[in-house]
């Protein structure tokens, strides 16, 4: 009976998460129809004549029923075919395969900083809160959260490549390249685009916990004399490590838009700066294929959090099952 | 022993400060009373703001189109703030600059309140379907990351301030449409309203005059939150180039002029960023101050 209706409560979650899908890829493929004015418009002379006009809607499909073309653009993007740029007639799949690492690259880097360095202070400032690093951290919290990124970013820039000359200011070199070269030129892209995640790791991990800190296993840990970094790191981090996979669909939504303005910011070649070029450009099938790529990517990954969080918690099982 | 109660004491009993720890409202101990000097700042630095960007056409201000020949002049008695690389004055254009993130932080976070309190507070108070229907509509605007979603609009759209406003707008709505559901299941079961449904009132005087007022407040609360939000994805998409066209005076335009002489002209770049910082701290300092009033009673 409990199997049964947990499976009923998966199916309505599942159902739930492919009626999104699909009014995702439709909304996305609809975006293209919005954008006034016929994307031929951009390839062809001001002066085409209107033989020209068909003959070109006809190459690119567009005087089909507008359900016709969802459904072949749909074949298409489940073959892996994003469609050509209209701009270099280059597959946009392939491109973004081109670009794609440099962005993962920059976002798994600043992941694992902003965890490196928020599990510290998050463990430690919620143990002594009140003391220096609490507060050092709180100052530091408040003013990150009022400096954007691309404000960040400037400054940095300013400060660390421009006035004191200890790293290159702008630019991308491949690791094949001059692998020193290339982390030298990924430190202050990783660092703006953690700063942000940083504190929002430190501000969950640490609420949480204070809470952690007050239970009665951790008590009893105490009692049996276990050191306090024992009592720290497995008693209480292991229990709220869990809250931040909370906010990881939070996170994954922010490092996609961050990816996008540190490229623009320190001209990184991926996927955040092919998108805005392709913008500036009127390309609107390589916008358009990046915000189904990423708007696809993070419906999944929510889907997949909210699925699995409660496997990872039991704490969650128990208080829905009952 | 005492070892240990020594190293209890402070986690049972953690000073005000810790407050701001949102995930665990159960350790939220009671806050002193206190003048609160960030909230006050930034009150009165987002009422300048608000002054200046309203004024602007009155202020006795260079036009900030204004070419001079005064090419990235350092501030002097002429141009107090200086001048850019093509020698427009550059108090001018953050002057008028307010006006965009402004009516960004205003305009569209009020429209983004009236949306999303609505449509939050109906599929709260009525549930079943159209709860269903409502929650759908707030998933699927969530189903792509905020900037891409800006990204699209912007793109779809014609760029201008309306589009930036409307885009900027419907990025807002799920936030308020959350927590207003959210406050008005909580409130719905409360003896007032069951008192007003025992005397005969129907769904639209319920929801809007018993239930509204309580759900305003953590709404009003959030807004602050918001409004932060919304000027930094503002600033964002200047930035990127695909906000405001460019000759009419945005910070985050002017952010990203500044960048192409940083070794140069910092200043074109510091004094952007500056008030970048000191309007998202001023609303982070009002919203923590509100979200500290409001209380634990409504969650926001």
């Amino acid at each position: 009976m409990n199997a049964a209706r947990a499976l009923s409560r998966h199916a309505g979650s599942v159902a739930r998460f492919l009626l999104l899908l699909f009014l995702v890829t439709v909304a996305v493929f609809l975006l293209l129809e919005l954008i006034p004015g016929s994307p031929v418009d951009a390839i062809l002379p001001p002066d085409a004549t209107p033989e020209q006009v068909a003959a070109a809607r006809a190459q690119y499909g567009l005087d089909q029923p507008l359900w016709e073309r969802y459904f072949s653009w749909m074949g298409g993007v489940l073959q892996g075919d994003l469609g050509r740029s209209y701009q270099t007639g280059l597959s946009v799949a392939s491109t973004i395969a081109e670009r794609a690492p440099v962005s993962l690259e920059l976002a798994f880097l600043a992941i694992l900083l902003a965890l490196a360095v928020s599990i510290p202070v998050g463990v430690w400032s919620a143990y002594r809160p009140g003391g220096i690093l609490d507060r050092v951290s709180t100052f530091v919290i408040s003013a990150t959260l009022a400096t954007p990124a691309f404000v960040l970013g400037i400054l940095l820039v300013y400060v660390f490549a421009v006035q004191l000359g200890l790293l290159p200011v702008l630019g991308w070199t491949p690791f094949a390249e001059d692998p020193v070269r290339h982390f030298e030129r990924l430190v202050l892209p990783v660092v703006t685009l953690a700063a942000g995640e940083c504190v929002l790791f430190t501000r969950i991990l640490k609420g949480d916990m204070m809470a952690t800190l007050q239970q009665d296993h951790v008590l009893s840990a105490r009692a049996r004399g276990l050191p306090t970094w024992r009592i720290l790191l497995r008693h209480a981090l292991r229990q709220s490590s869990f809250s931040l996979v909370t906010v990881s669909g939070v996170v994954i939504g922010r490092l996609i838009g961050g990816t996008v303005l540190v490229e623009a910011i320190f001209s990184l070649p991926g996927m955040g700066t092919m998108v805005i070029t392709a913008i500036n450009s009127r390309d609107y099938v390589v916008v358009q294929a990046m915000v189904l790529l990423t708007a696809v990517v993070y419906l999944v990954i929510n889907a997949v959090v909210d699925l699995t969080y409660p496997l990872l918690d039991p704490r969650v099982r128990k208080v829905r099952t009952s | 022993m005492t070892e240990i109660i020594q190293q209890r004491a402070p986690v049972e009993a953690p000073p005000a400060r810790a407050a701001t720890a949102p995930a665990a409202p159960d350790v939220k101990p009671v806050r002193r009373r206190r003048r609160d000097i960030g909230a006050a700042f930034g009150l009165v630095w987002i009422a300048l703001v608000v002054l200046a960007a309203i004024t602007a056409d009155w202020l006795p201000l260079r036009d900030p189109s204004e070419v001079t020949d005064a090419f990235s002049a350092p501030p002097s008695g002429d141009y107090l703030l200086g001048t850019d690389a093509i020698g427009r004055d550059v108090l001018s254009r953050i002057v008028h600059g307010a006006r965009i993130s402004m009516a960004v932080a205003i305009g569209a976070t009020s429209i983004a309140l009236v949306i999303g309190v609505s449509l939050g507070m109906l599929a709260g108070y009525f549930r079943g379907a159209v709860d269903s229907v409502i929650s759908l509509f707030v998933n699927f605007m969530l189903a792509f990351p905020p900037l891409i979603f800006l990204i699209a609009l912007v793109t779809a759209l014609q760029p201008g301030l309306v589009t930036l406003v409307v885009a900027l707008a419907l990025l807002g709505v799920p936030n308020f449409a959350r927590v207003a559901r959210a406050n008005t299941i909580a409130f719905a079961d409360r003896e007032f309203v069951t008192a007003a449904k025992a005397l005969g009132a129907r769904p639209l005087r319920i929801l809007t005059r018993e239930l509204l007022v309580n759900v305003m407040l953590p709404v009003m609360s959030l807004a602050l939150v918001v409004m932060a939000t919304l000027v930094v994805a503002e600033g964002s998409l200047s930035f990127l180039g695909v906000g405001i066209p460019p000759p009419a005076p945005s910070w985050g335009g002017m952010l990203a002029a500044g960048r192409e002489s940083l070794s140069e002209h910092p200043l074109l770049v510091l004094i952007p960023a500056l008030f970048f910082f000191l309007t998202v701290f001023a609303f982070n300092r009002l919203g923590d101050w509100a979200r500290g009033r409001v209380g634990r009673e409504s969650s926001i």
